[in-house]
């Protein structure tokens, strides 16, 4: 009867503090491991999210313990909220995002428990008593099957498990949680300049690569993925010639995305970038070389000058999306 | 200023990734080994930080295999002052490894630990917040900014889209990404002086692998692909079809 505990990231909207996108994942992840334990799931929700029960609950969450009240993550306090929940529940895993924050507070967590590490996995299963995942190494080159036989922490790669609801009546709790040390302190937070959608948590991602011919015809990108509703990215070519920032690289050496739409614009498609995106589910290329290796990974290949071809799929998306 | 940086070897990201007939490593044969990529931005802040302070040392430190002395003969070639090698296995999972890095650097008593942020071969950006946590220092993942001034850190790191600014008292663990610093290339003159710089061996410590690896493939091949022509019509085509088809629009 293990208890499946989630850690879901909050953020301060104009309308006051929201669960974050991958929290639906999440919750979806830690139902199934549930169902598997017969244990029940619960969320620790760490800031004043208004209705967090009532969302929680239909993807499957049991029960919702609050922590915080709205303050930005800092590792020390969200990790002793974390071991606070852990202390109350007793999980058999904890689950939470494999984003910066849950990257972070995973591993910190699982190295003072002497938990299990399962980072950024795809999938995550019960195979009797042990907790089981699937997870990409080589960044994506190749799979990795894991295996944990004591308590683990799983971090779940945003945008690979697709939310199923699975509706109950979810109550919430406030946690008590001691205050320590502030070893770190924020200083300042400067805003989004471009784009506020996380690369990593985008359905649909445009991006650009050499092909592109220079920063100046980015608005090419920028408009096609305006009329997607789409994150832009670049390839590392793009980003070491110094015409996009370092935030905006896909590839092994960059972020690694998995989005329901990639849009590859003048990318030749060298291991390094397809390692960083070749999960994506559906992808389309566009470049003008007929034997770019990136046509070997797309769904659609369109071999045309991104220069005429990005304003044509540009005018088509504006009646689509 | 005591910095400790902390390195693996690892294959060469260009590397085309063979599964070997043990089932849970890749293929070897014929491929190159690098510093990772993530850690060589460390080494090559740390070694920028000391300059700037005027004084201070840069440690190497990597736990790994017996070969993995030529990237810290490297490193060291860049401007670190000296190195410690953990002899290990190829191969030893982020606890075991935070574990042995922990037990070299305690006694060194370091004012900043890096590393990179991840390894590109296990890609678990463990060890960085894992070692923090054995060595009960404060930690700050993914930074692609750091400073020192008058004993405290400057830390900055991107979540969301945002930057966060992070005042960190030392001693403290950050974790490089991207735009941290670019490494330099090592001159002949560091080449030759690295062979001069110490070198120490510390032991593996026993720790327990709480996570087993039980089999490594290649991920399923992608369908084959539909071309579209780069017209008007040809756009309707391919939006239709992720809208109907692919249902992803």
């Amino acid at each position: 009867m293990a208890d499946i505990l989630l850690y879901l990231e909050v953020t301060q909207g104009p309308d006051g503090a929201a669960l974050k996108k991958p929290a639906a994942e999440v919750a979806t992840a830690g139902r199934a491991l549930a169902d598997a334990t017969g244990g029940r799931v619960v969320a620790l929700v760490p800031g004043d999210v208004a209705d967090a029960a009532s969302q929680l609950g239909t993807y499957g969450v049991d029960a919702v313990l609050t922590a915080g009240g709205g303050d930005r993550y800092l590792l020390d306090a969200h990790t002793a909220a974390v071991e606070a929940a852990i202390e109350k529940v007793s999980p058999r895993a904890v689950l939470l995002a494999a984003t910066v924050i849950g990257k972070e507070l995973g591993a910190f967590v699982a190295g003072r428990r002497e938990m299990a590490l399962l980072g950024d996995v795809v999938s995550v299963a019960m195979d009797g008593d042990a907790v089981t995942a699937v997870k990409p190494k080589f960044a994506g080159k190749a799979l990795a099957r894991l295996r944990a036989e004591g308590p683990a922490v799983v971090s779940v790669r945003p945008n690979a498990i697709p939310p199923v609801e699975s509706a109950r009546e979810a109550a919430a709790e406030a946690l008590d949680v001691a205050a320590g040390e502030a070893r770190v302190k924020v200083r300042e937070v400067v805003p989004a300049k471009e784009q506020k959608l996380e690369l990593t948590e985008a359905d649909v991602i445009v991006s650009g690569g050499r092909g592109m011919g220079g920063p100046e015809n980015w608005n090419l990108i920028l408009d096609l993925a305006g009329a997607l509703k789409a994150a832009n990215g670049a390839s590392r070519a793009v980003v070491d010639a110094g015409w996009r920032p370092h935030s905006e690289q896909v590839g092994q050496t960059g972020k690694t995305v998995s989005p329901k739409l990639y849009v590859a614009c003048g990318i030749s498609g060298a291991i390094q970038h397809l390692a960083g995106m070749s999960s994506s589910k559906v992808i389309v290329a566009i470049n003008k070389d007929p034997e770019a290796p990136i046509f070997k990974v797309a769904d659609y290949g369109i071999v045309g000058d991104v220069h005429e071809v990005l304003p044509l799929l540009t005018e088509a998306a504006k009646g689509f999306v | 200023m005591k910095i400790i940086v902390c390195m693996k070897r690892v294959v060469d990201t260009e590397t085309r990734v063979k599964i070997a007939p043990d089932g849970v490593s890749i293929d070897t044969g014929g491929v190159q080994y690098i510093t990772a990529p993530y850690d060589e931005m460390a080494v090559e802040k740390a070694i920028q930080l000391r300059d700037a302070a005027g004084e201070g040392t840069v440690t190497v430190l990597t736990v790994g295999p017996a070969e993995a002395t030529k990237e810290l003969r490297t490193a060291m070639a860049m401007g670190a002052d000296d190195a410690v090698h953990v002899v290990a296995p190829d191969r030893l999972g982020a606890e075991p490894t935070a574990a042995a890095l922990a037990a070299a650097i305690k006694e060194r008593a370091p004012d900043l630990v890096l590393c990179g942020k991840q390894a590109t071969d296990e890609d678990d950006a463990a060890v960085g917040p894992m070692l923090a946590a054995a060595l009960g220092l404060p930690c700050v993942a993914f930074v692609h900014g750091l400073s020192v001034e008058g004993g405290a850190a400057i830390a900055e790191r991107e979540i969301d889209g945002e930057t966060e600014i992070l005042d960190v008292a030392l001693p403290a663990l950050f974790t490089a990404q991207k735009g941290l610093a670019e490494a330099r290339y090592p001159g002949l003159k560091g080449i030759m002086a690295a062979k001069k710089k110490p070198l120490a061996n510390a032991d593996l410590v026993d720790a327990p692998e709480r996570t087993a690896l039980t089999a490594l493939e290649l991920p399923p091949a992608r369908a084959a692909m539909q071309a579209i022509d780069p017209t008007a019509d040809g756009m309707q085509t391919l939006l239709t079809a992720l809208r109907n088809e692919k249902k992803v629009l």
